[in-house]
């Protein structure tokens, strides 16, 4: 019961509306002002994460002593941090990383959550019965514990990062799935494959997973929002990347200590920067629910 | 019938505790490999390591080390910090205190304001008031805490120097005190939780709005105030209030983030600190607190919800 609430996503919501959506809707979506503002600015970080190195000013690895933690200037536009590394082109680079790491986690969580689920709904009795109450169990610790743990266990790493994101996601998915596999399996398309004599894996596959798709693009999206939170989070915590590679989250945890003497510049901008982020992001994807459901 | 239900929701408590216990001894003793090379680093000599692992006891079967393990949690006893080369339960529960003020004081404020808010959103649904919550709740949920933290030190602590950039105060401050140093650490986490719980208050209240018993009451001349506040507002809230326990989960994790930020020795420090410092027993006990807290506020949920909603009560009988 609990565990339905705690996680119940505007991603479920949607699922039933994401069943029909004519290509109308998405035209109606790029006439939204939330959406094209959201787009814009997801576009732009995209943009840095690919060619960061070629748009910063500075190399974001390259020291400076002697301009250590400067203002904000017409050289530095967003300072220097505590080794006179530029901020800017830190914050420029550091979207590659966020950027990579959110939607490969979410991705395996989305695989792995639609495998788990196909075969919960398809199969159904005892196999739903057992892998419920595995997907239950999951969800019954705190996702920070397991998080934790799994990451002291084998040690800080962007691949960490990816697996723990994506383990922790797949349960989730898995669920949302299952519901969408279950409402379709009354289709009698479902029973003419069968009767054809179709194997489970080919039914599952290339007749059932197309249809539950849309449910699936949907769901991504909605946990690519929380993956790009809990990515940040673990590496502001000194779980993701580590210095001196450029990490919004992680370059934060290296110089707020710093913020009492009045450095405010070096965890202002990486801080927007992923506050612009999740924002955009969250814009894009509660206009595609808005535009699906109207 | 009810009393079945809470002996087997308290039974599957157990047991996931149990499980609980499980993995943190796994994660904490056995992954890590030698707790002896990780404690004293990679130059120690082979003997020296082998000394100390036969010191901490951990050269013995697995199933011994989490048998005494258990065995000395039962009976309080939570182990030794490898850091502080001291028994760990006196930190665990001062940490504990501290992260208690801070959660419960978020608590006091989202509780209320996140009902309001999302009440007011219900009342004026689909108008700009309803928008405006609507989006604000969506935007500040997703921005991590630590982000929301950074810019509230640098506006209020940095530019405008009207609050401390630190959560602890000296031992003995007054409760002004010491509240004074709680404000920004809370609103960060007030901000994750608003829009959680304004939805769901939204979504309770539209529902109630909508039902039968809503519109007959408006249609046997009850005025407005009085329809919302005796019908309308009594079934949806209920849902709403016990939902919140659930959502302790959230807590913990914001409290991790804002504790270190602002450099609070709560639990989730003190759980940071131990993994960073690979001091396992610490990390170990911390967890598990944790997890009995997280399940204990669970098991509260659920019971105060199904206990208080009449609708349940009589399927659980069934």
């Amino acid at each position: 019961m609990s565990a339905e609430l705690i996680t119940a996503s505007p991603g479920e919501v949607a699922v039933a509306h994401a069943y029909a959506a004519p290509p109308a809707q998405w035209r109606l979506l790029l006439r939204k002002p939330t959406f094209l503002v959201g787009a814009a600015i997801l576009l732009f970080w995209v943009v840095c994460a690919v060619f960061g190195h070629l748009i910063a000013p500075y190399d974001p690895l390259a020291q400076q002593l002697l301009a250590k933690n400067a203002a904000p200037s017409g050289a530095h536009w967003f300072g220097t941090d505590s080794l006179g590394r530029d901020v800017l082109s830190r914050v420029i680079a550091g979207a590659r990383d966020i950027l990579t790491i959110a939607p490969v986690a979410t991705l395996l969580g989305a695989v792995l959550g639609t495998a788990l689920g196909l075969v919960m709904g398809y199969f159904g009795g005892i196999v739903d019965v057992l892998l419920s109450r595995v997907v239950e169990a999951v969800l019954a610790l705190p996702v920070v514990i397991v998080a934790f743990l799994f990451i002291v266990a084998v040690g800080p790493s962007s691949l960490t990062l990816i697996i723990v994101i994506g383990f922790i996601f797949a349960p989730l998915i898995a669920r949302t799935v299952r519901t969408a596999v279950l409402v379709e399996g009354q289709q009698d398309y479902l029973s003419s494959a069968r009767l054809l004599g179709e194997r489970p894996g080919y039914i599952m596959i290339a007749e059932i997973l197309p249809n539950v798709l849309p449910v699936i693009v949907v769901e991504f999206t909605v946990r690519l929002g929380y993956a790009i939170f809990a990515v940040a989070t673990l590496s502001f915590l000194g779980f993701g990347v580590q210095q001196p590679t450029p990490d919004w989250g992680a370059d934060i945890a290296a110089n707020y200590g710093l913020l009492g003497a009045g450095y405010w510049w070096e965890t202002l901008f990486p801080a927007l920067a992923i506050a612009s982020l999740v924002m955009a992001l969250n814009l894009v994807t509660d206009s595609i629910e808005q535009v699906l459901s109207s | 019938m009810l009393t079945l239900y809470l002996l087997r929701r308290v039974l599957l408590a157990i047991v996931t505790l149990w499980l609980l216990s499980l993995i943190v001894f796994l994660a904490g003793q056995v992954l890590p490999g030698d707790p002896g090379r990780a404690v004293l680093g990679p130059l120690a000599s082979e003997s020296t390591v082998r000394a100390y692992d036969h010191q901490l006891g951990v050269d013995r079967p697995l199933i011994v080390q989490y048998l005494s393990w258990v065995g000395g949690l039962l009976h309080g006893n939570m182990g030794t910090s490898y850091a502080f080369r001291s028994p760990v339960e006196p930190f665990v529960i001062s940490a504990l205190g501290n992260s208690a003020k801070l959660g419960l004081l978020a608590l006091i404020v989202i509780v209320p304001l996140g009902i309001a808010g999302g009440v007011l959103a219900a009342l004026y649904s689909g108008r700009f008031i309803d928008r405006v919550i609507s989006l604000t709740g969506l935007a500040a949920s997703t921005v991590p805490e630590f982000v929301s933290g950074i810019v509230l030190i640098i506006v209020f602590a940095i530019a405008l120097k009207v609050l401390p950039v630190q959560a602890s105060t000296s031992p003995g401050a007054s409760f002004g005190d010491q509240l004074d140093h709680l404000i920004l650490p809370v609103i960060p986490l007030v901000l994750v939780l608003f829009g959680y719980i304004a939805r769901m208050a939204r979504a309770g209240t539209v529902e109630a709005l909508d039902s039968d018993y809503a519109r007959t009451a408006t249609l046997k001349g009850l005025p407005r105030r009085t329809v919302i506040t005796r019908h309308v507002l009594r079934n949806s809230l209920l849902p709403t209030i016990t939902v919140i326990a659930t959502q302790t989960g959230y807590l913990i994790g914001g409290l991790v983030v804002v504790e270190q930020l602002f450099n609070y020795q709560g639990i989730g420090r003190l759980v940071l600190t131990a993994a960073n410092n690979k001091d396992f027993p610490m990390l170990e006990a911390g967890v598990l607190v944790v997890g009995v807290v997280y399940m204990v506020a669970t098991l509260i949920a659920d019971v105060l919800y199904t206990t208080l909603n009449p609708r349940l009560r009589a399927g659980v009988a069934r």
